[in-house]
């Protein structure tokens, strides 16, 4: 058996109880007919999907599918052409500060500051977060990413993977309701990557931390996400969890799929699926 | 206003420069090399001038001073943010809970520390090498520093503004902005002497009021009240010009997507 088969039947899911989450709690995260377009390009084209409380959705598609600019408009990082982001119920930009003290974000693809030491990134993160009782709460988080070693290193000299595990850290700081990942996992090695899953997975079943994820690594995905959203061209294709999307459209795996998809570049996307559609799949 | 935010971005900076040490010498290096050239010049020209020229040690490392505090506050802002751009830590803060007001207020906090700094290092070596006080300004001092630091702020936002809207690309041109104003803002020399079109130019900008007024005092003449409502008049709308820049260029950079661009710059 292998390793990432292991996690795969090992990792707690949620799967079963996902219908009931969705009728007893409002989504945390509600998006409606966002788009955005770059010039005459259009990378985000009326994109439809709410996130619950305690769920883990995964946005995959191939590179350019629009995966990041949907997060980021979520994040208020880009402004959207038009659409409606509400979380918690408040709206997006509008009440932008309140939103983003209960979110959070980390990315294989950005960095604390290099200059400085790993606790004093996590002691200015946490106050502007306005986290209480930060010394205590950065050492739990160092220690739940077995990094405590770390502490008084220079941001700037730790390899790409504990690099990425400091960004948890930072990720984490303020308890987020709702978790923002973009690639999360891409530096990391298997061993770690399949600890990061877990304490990912661990936080969300306590807290009831909702999670947005992408990542190109299907395996990863299956393990992880309750659902997944499969974007291309920056639509919806399919979604459903990671078995149902498979098997919908014949094939094996999440991987094989991607790769299809992939491939052939003409496929037609259909439109995003409603609320009502949604309820009738499940 | 969140202060607890804005102590926290403040404390990055004091994070940065206890811990690096190369850094508090780059805020004092620069400084110290124009007070020692544009201080020996004026020694030289004195002992030429057979005694004609007393004052050009006053106005020269006076004038060297104050340029100092308004380009430290140019500074102070600008490099608050290309630091995050260096970092790859735009994102990081720009989707944490901080409001652009904490985040300008923070970045002006930051280039009272630098100022704070070079400020008491260079008089202290003025006094000692050229017998020259900054404090000879007297009450004076107060209102032209305040004036020069106000517009200094303005003249980072827009720099910073600039970076906002090009990226790193413009990095260069934020470092140029003081130096752009400099030949018209009358720091070493007179308003006279521009050419009488230039001088239109000059009188826009607050800091050609101040270092006229510096000039006047220097020389022995009651503080100028005339400059200095002048300056403050002009610094109000700099200062408001600037910030509808910066969030005018912030507003175009998350249509255009530009904030996530800093990632891979
Ligand atoms: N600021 C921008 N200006 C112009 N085009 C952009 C901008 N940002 C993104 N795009 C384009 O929008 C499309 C979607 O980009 P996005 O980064 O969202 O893709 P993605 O799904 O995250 O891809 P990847 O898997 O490679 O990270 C791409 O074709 C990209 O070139
Ligand atoms: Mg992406």
């Amino acid at each position: 058996m292998s390793v990432s088969s292991i996690i795969v039947s090992c990792a707690p899911r949620t799967l079963q109880k996902l219908p009931n989450i969705t009728v007893m709690n409002d989504p945390v995260l509600e998006v409606r007919s966002l788009t955005k377009r770059f010039g005459s390009f259009i990378a985000v084209d009326s994109l439809n999907f709410e996130l619950y409380p305690g769920e883990i959705l995964g946005l995959l598609g191939v590179n350019g599918a629009g995966k990041t600019t949907a997060m980021s408009m979520v994040l208020g990082l880009i402004t959207p052409d038009s659409g409606s982001i509400r979380a918690f119920g408040m709206d997006m930009p509008a009440r932008r500060t309140q939103i983003l003290r209960r979110i959070n974000f980390c990315s294989a693809y950005t960095a604390l500051p290099s200059n400085l030491l790993v606790w004093q990134n996590l002691d200015v993160f946490a106050g502007l977060y306005g986290v209480r009782n930060k010394k205590q709460r950065i050492s739990e988080l160092l220690e739940m990413f077995e990094i405590t070693s770390l502490k008084n290193m220079l941001t700037g000299h730790l390899s790409s993977g504990e690099t990425a595990r400091v960004n948890f850290c930072k990720a984490l700081l303020n308890q987020p309701d709702v978790l923002l990942m973009d690639e999360p996992t891409a530096s990391l090695d298997p061993d770690i990557a399949d600890k990061v899953r877990r304490i990912i997975r661990q936080v969300q079943q306590e807290r009831g931390m909702a999670v947005l994820y992408t990542s190109h690594n299907m395996r990863d995905v299956e393990a992880v996400c309750d659902r997944v959203i499969f974007m291309h061209k920056g639509r919806i294709l399919y979604q459903g969890t990671p078995t149902e999307v498979a098997e919908r459209n014949s094939e094996r795996s999440l991987e094989q799929l991607f790769i299809r998809v992939a491939r052939s570049g003409d496929v037609e996307c259909i439109p995003s699926v409603t609320d009502k559609d949604k309820k009738e799949t499940s | 206003m969140n202060y607890e935010a804005v102590l926290a971005l403040v404390r990055r900076y004091v994070f940065l420069y206890t811990r690096s040490k190369i850094r508090l010498v780059e805020l004092i290096f620069w400084p110290i090399v124009d007070l020692m050239v544009w201080g020996y010049l004026t020694v030289y020209l004195q002992q030429q001038g057979t005694g004609g020229l007393p004052r050009f040690i006053t106005f020269l490392i006076g004038a060297m001073i104050l340029w100092d505090v308004l380009f430290r506050a140019q500074q102070g802002v600008a490099l608050s943010f290309l630091e995050d751009v260096w970092t790859r830590n735009v994102i990081n803060v720009f989707v944490a809970p901080v409001r652009t007001v904490e985040y300008v207020v923070a970045t002006y906090l930051v280039g009272c520390l630098r100022i704070a700094l070079t400020f008491s290092v260079l008089s202290l070596l003025a006094l000692t090498m050229y017998e020259f006080s900054i404090f000879s300004l007297g009450i004076a001092l107060a209102p032209f520093f305040a004036n020069l630091l106000l517009f200094g702020w303005a003249l980072g936002m827009i720099s910073t503004a600039l970076i906002v809207r090009w990226g790193p690309a413009a990095e260069s041109l934020a470092w140029a902005v003081p130096f752009i104003i400099q030949p018209f803002a009358a720091v070493f020399y007179p308003v006279d002497v521009l050419p009488p079109l230039l001088q239109v130019l000059a009188r826009w900008l607050p800091c050609t009021h101040i270092f006229e007024g510096m000039r006047s005092v220097l020389a022995g003449h009651p503080m100028p009240l005339d400059n200095l409502l002048w300056a403050i008049g002009l610094n109000a709308s700099w200062l408001a010009i600037a910030g509808w820049t910066f969030v005018h260029m912030l507003k175009v950079a998350r249509l255009r997507g530009f904030l996530n661009k800093f990632v891979v710059a």
